[in-house]
């Protein structure tokens, strides 16, 4: 149970910010879970109005009310779209903290982000077993896409997801501490936990990348997770180890810029770092501040920092289509949806066509994607229509969640569609 | 009560029936001003068969009933009575068809207006109303409140385009009024009297509208003014010289810098009002109104005047006064709407009055709206937590009716009556009028279970 009077003070804080929402509704236009469901309560609208209910004590149910609050992805579709500019995810973030940390965690999530979350190395030698173990239960199902299912009896249900990878990207490389070559710059590279389990080749090419124009590179040793899954469910004591953990790896080189090839990690390392900053030491929050000033995700990088600008490939026939989903966590969190575009038309080897609907969110939601599967791959299969109706080979994007979520929508319809991240397109036009 | 359940459990299916305390509070409320309403049951019917049911059945057990669709009312006409239910039309959201030889579309009431309008647009087809909330609002809730927007000066509003429509009364029978045809004698007007009812003389199975050909030009234009005199002037000019824009739009200097500080579309702060004109129609057509109108400002001493080159320049245009509500609504945490309306040659004077009323109750309002049909939207700016100043504006509230309805004006040009107005109600028309509505009203709905409170109200009358 959280420290009561940081609960009321969170409470004062939430109900600043609940009375900006005027009930106008205009999020109704753009909410993945509610075009859905059509439920109110799936919607931004609904879920301020029951925490105005909480504050007024109109009802008291904090349960009913968490259960709610929590089927929701933290697209922030709602947010970008909000006339009156409600911070719902700011709202959203902290409730969850405040009901959980009034209501209790879960003991499953306790013992996932407090017991493995929080201790990097212990959780990284799990996954390392993991990943040799997973062949007794899963099958690889596609080739191209590289997803598996699960064999009989399998904890996995009917998702086809990516398996772990063989070797994880800390095991492929070691921490290093380059100077800045050609370019005079130095990055910190973040890599967050799906790179380095599952696609530690998005790693790979982030630093076979940042060697070829001369970046310099500070990759820590016993890197964490940048906390949102602990976060996301309310577990404010995890996430402020894990923030911790992370300031301690990222203040001891100094360096220009922080990157990630992660949009999740990166909006959660500039927006929700600092957001909830409070409890730790001043000098602590003078390191966020600093290091979320500092992070870009690696394309934003590349175009803003770097000035790699677009290239107007002549003779259309022979490229390979390649389409791009914006991650919500990069444009509407971030506002960067330009930068990977310009990465991608670089290559000279495919041809960009947009999708439909290149920013509608794809469902994951990390945890939520767990936690509400049915109505994740139901948000999933439009995300997955819009690609194929793009007659696109390849997908990209900037975010390793949406490319574990997208690859399974791809392989459960059968679809033969690459998901690549927009960073490895770059990489495979490097010389 | 849990019979009851029951049987809406076993007519609708489990899952469209939310008895949930946490689930019903999400019902409680609409986009107006107003404390939320718990209803003790909300219903969710997927056809029009069990919508049916369900309005007899509400009936049968004297149960208020109040129909939701995106519930973005701004006179409270979707907060449900105390104990009564709430029944959603988001699930009947089919569009039957889109007749492009006749001109007419047969929708349920629950299609989104914004998805309409492209579905038909789609077909080189045009549907005008487009209130401020079509991106979510239903068109079952537009013709419910007969909904406006900015096209109201030449295109009319939600009536305009009510052919004809399906509804069931309040014992769940189904009565049909207009038809397919352009023309149509047969009957009562009955489609007259439902439109803008507000849910209170039945529910609306389907709804048959109106379509007209996209008109193949239009041209977009921005008047700056130094004077707010002026340009309320040059709007009534514009309609006594008989040019009829599509939309002819005012924003004062408070909403001008508040955009500004939003959008950084480029507006000039330093403006005491601005006038959005666009014209459409044939090329040659929007060519000469456009310079007509262009001419007209300058005489009436506009500061200066650009007109939008391109698609492009024509949607910063109109960027700028879609964004007009959201600037306003950031200033402060309550936003309260208005839309008192007067006679389009009285904006000068409302303008002016308005004015008037914020200095004497020492309150923020930003005005804009649609000027070319009177129809202006005093937007106040506070908060809601501050009793001594929320006194003021409902004061200031009610200064902006009297001076509207003194000016000829009416309470409400686009909003609804609800729950917000209900109480002004008599200042506009008489106790006759609505003595008169509320025996229509007896008659046809003898428990009141219809939206009850609505316009009318339902308590008993003073004496």
């Amino acid at each position: 149970m959280a420290d009561m009077k940081q609960l009321a003070g969170l409470i004062r804080e939430l109900e600043d910010q609940l009375v900006v929402c005027m009930r106008c509704g205009m999020c109704q236009a753009v909410c993945p879970v509610f075009a859905e469901t059509g439920r109110e309560a799936d919607v931004a609208r609904g879920k301020l109005a029951l925490l105005d209910g909480l504050v007024q004590e109109l009802f008291k149910d904090p349960q009913g009310v968490n259960d709610r609050l929590m089927r929701c992805l933290l697209c922030g579709s709602c947010s970008a779209n909000c006339p009156s500019g409600v911070r719902v995810l700011d709202i959203f973030i902290k409730a969850r903290a405040i009901l959980t940390g009034y209501l209790g965690l879960h003991p499953l999530k306790k013992a996932i982000f407090r017991g493995l979350l929080v201790r990097p190395g212990f959780f990284d030698r799990l996954m390392e077993w993991g990943s040799k173990l997973q062949g007794l239960f899963v099958k690889p199902v596609d080739d191209l896409l590289g997803t598996s299912c699960g064999r009989l009896l399998s904890p996995f249900g009917d998702r086809h997801f990516k398996a772990l990878a063989p070797t994880a990207f800390h095991q492929m490389v070691k921490p290093m501490n380059t100077n800045p070559g050609a370019s005079g710059l130095k990055v910190a590279f973040f890599v967050g936990c799906v790179i380095d389990k599952v696609f530690p080749n998005i790693g790979e090419a982030v630093l076979r990348t940042m060697e070829h124009h001369g970046v310099g590179v500070y990759l820590p040793e016993d890197f964490a997770c940048c906390g949102i899954p602990a976060l996301s469910s309310g577990d404010t004591v995890a996430f402020d180890r894990l923030v911790r953990h992370n300031l301690r790896r990222f203040t001891a080189q100094p360096f220009d810029v922080l990157i990630t090839a992660c949009a999740t990690c990166t909006s959660t390392i500039k927006k929700l770092w600092p957001l909830m900053a409070e409890e730790l030491s001043p000098e602590a929050q003078d390191q966020v501040a600093a290091i979320a000033g500092k992070t870009m995700e690696v394309s934003q990088f590349l175009v803003d920092k770097m000035g790699i600008g677009r290239v107007d490939w002549e003779g259309d026939d022979k490229r390979v289509l390649l389409t791009y989903h914006d991650p919500c966590h990069l444009k509407k969190s971030l506002g960067v949806a330009s930068q990977p575009r310009i990465l991608l038309q670089t290559n000279p080897g495919y041809r960009f066509k947009e999708m439909i609907e290149a920013d509608r969110c794809c469902g994951m939601g990390g945890s939520f994607n767990l936690q509400h599967y049915d109505l994740s791959a139901a948000i999933g299969k439009h995300k997955r229509d819009d690609i194929v109706q793009s007659e696109c080979e390849v997908v990209a994007t900037s975010c390793p969640a949406c490319m574990l979520q997208i690859s399974d929508m791809l392989s459960q319809a059968g679809d033969r569609v690459q998901v690549k991240h927009a960073i490895e397109v770059y990489a495979e036009s490097l010389t | 009560m849990k019979a009851l359940i029951k049987e809406f459990e076993r007519i609708l299916g489990k899952d469209n029936v939310f008895q949930d305390e946490t689930d019903r509070a999400t019902y409680s409320y609409d986009a107006a001003v107003l404390d939320p309403v718990l209803p003790s049951l909300v219903l969710r019917p997927t056809s029009s068969e069990t919508l049916g049911q369900v309005v007899g059945l509400c009936n049968e057990q004297a149960l208020p009933l109040t129909v939701r669709g995106a519930g973005t009312n701004l006179s409270g006409g979707t907060i449900p009575k105390a104990g009564g239910v709430v029944v959603l039309t988001n699930a009947l959201n089919r569009i039957i068809e889109i007749n492009e030889e006749d001109l007419y579309a047969v929708v349920e009431p629950g299609v989104v207006t914004a998805k309409f309008a492209a579905a038909v647009e789609a077909k080189g087809l045009f549907y005008p109303p487009d209130p401020g909330s079509q991106a979510v609002s239903t068109l079952g809730g537009n013709v419910a409140e007969n909904a406006g927007g900015l096209r109201g000066l030449r295109y009319g509003v939600t009536r305009d385009y009510v052919m004809g429509l399906e509804f069931f009364d309040v014992n769940g029978a189904l009565v049909k009024t207009g038809a397919r045809t352009v023309k149509c004698v047969t009957g009562y007007n009955l489609g007259g009297l439902m439109v803008g009812s507000e849910g209170t003389l039945g529910v609306f199975d389907k709804i048959i509208l109106k379509l007209i050909p996209m008109p193949p030009a239009r041209k977009a234009m921005m008047a700056i003014f130094s004077d707010i005199n002026k340009a309320s002037e040059t709007v009534s000019a514009i309609i006594a010289h008989r040019i009829v824009p599509v939309t002819l739009e005012f924003m004062d200097n408070f909403t001008i810098r508040a955009v500004e500080d939003f959008s950084h579309a480029g507006l000039p702060v330093d403006a005491a009002a601005l006038l959005l004109i666009e014209v459409d129609g044939h090329p040659v057509q929007v060519e000469e109104d456009a310079e007509k109108v262009e001419s007209l400002c300058r005489q009436m001493g506009a500061m200066s005047i650009r007109v939008a080159q391109d698609a492009a320049e024509r949607d910063k245009v109109w960027e700028a006064r879609r964004a007009a509500l959201s600037a306003l609504s950031r200033v402060k945490p309550t936003t309260v709407l208005e839309d008192a309306t007067v006679p389009r040659s009285k904006i000068p004077a409302m303008v002016r009055s308005i004015e008037e009323i914020a200095k004497e109750f020492d309150l923020t309002i930003g005005t804009f709206g649609h000027a070319g049909d009177g129809n202006l939207h005093p937007t106040i700016l506070t908060d809601r937590r501050n009793q001594e100043e929320w006194k003021r504006v409902e004061k200031a509230i009610d200064a902006i009716f009297d001076r509207a309805l003194a000016l000829g004006g009416t309470l409400s040009g686009e909003h609804g009556i609800g729950l917000a107005k209900s109480r002004f109600l008599e200042k506009e028309t008489s106790r006759a009028t609505i003595l008169y509505s509320r025996r229509i009203k007896a008659a046809l709905d003898p428990k009141n279970i219809l939206n009850p409170g609505k316009i009318i109200g339902d308590e008993p009358w003073p004496t």
